[in-house]
């Protein structure tokens, strides 16, 4: 189960508007081992497309070092399909290289609607998992 | 000659759970050969043939190492390596 804030939520969401038509993408650092996230990360789409997203691997090397240094770790990892569902697919699936993260899906397909799920990902197997939105 | 390696979790079973190992070597190549002499299985993970893997992002000290050498990069003693997988992925 993911268990995230209204307010985190919402900026998931409003992230992957702002960027529609292009693939938004982001994490959520959190203490290490707490499975709570609480630092939203926007991260630049290097691709900038439509259709893939990939972290600048500059800015990922920074990111990672910063949360290794304040003994975090990536607890969501995000990403937006703009016109397809809000699930993994199969280059998310072989991709998916932080198996302690919830993958969260929000697809932007049905703007003004959004659907957002998220996944964990372990050995190239999905698992659907429930959210929790705590206010 | 101490080269410190970084190893992303999704990595750590090639080493015993260990969050860095050391090795030795004159280049990345040479460095990832002498990794996976002592954690068999390694270097493929991140070489395919005789090229770094597109999605598996190497950086020796804070820059890629594919704009610096890529597998050629020299290093030396003292310089840290850190693997980490790239985050990517896409609607297919």
């Amino acid at each position: 189960m993911l268990t995230i804030s209204r307010a985190l939520y919402e900026k998931i969401i409003e992230h992957a508007r702002k960027d529609h038509p292009d693939e938004a993408c982001g994490i959520i650092a959190g203490p290490e081992g707490s499975d709570t996230p609480t630092r939203f990360i926007p991260m630049l789409n290097a691709a900038r497309s439509p259709t893939f997203y990939e972290f600048d691997s500059g800015e990922q090397f920074r990111v990672w070092r910063e949360m290794a240094d304040a003994d975090e770790e990536a607890v969501v990892v995000y990403h937006s399909h703009t016109a397809t569902q809000a699930y993994p697919s199969r280059t998310d699936i072989s991709y998916a290289g932080e198996p302690q993260a919830h993958y969260v899906l929000v697809s932007t397909r049905d703007e003004p609607a959004t659907e957002f799920r998220s996944y964990r990902i372990i050995d190239g197997k999905v698992t659907e998992e429930p959210v929790q939105i705590s206010e | 000659m101490a080269i410190e390696v970084r190893i992303p979790t999704i990595l750590r079973s090639y080493t015993g759970g260990a969050k860095a190992v050391e090795g030795s070597g004159a280049t990345l190549d040479e460095l990832l050969d002498n990794l996976d002499a002592a954690h068999g299985g390694l270097r493929e993970r991140l070489v395919d043939g005789e090229k770094l893997r597109r999605f598996v992002n190497v950086y020796l000290n804070d820059e890629d190492v594919r704009f610096l050498g890529g597998l050629e990069t020299p290093v030396k003693d003292g310089d840290t390596v850190t693997v980490l997988p790239a985050v990517a992925g896409g609607s297919r």
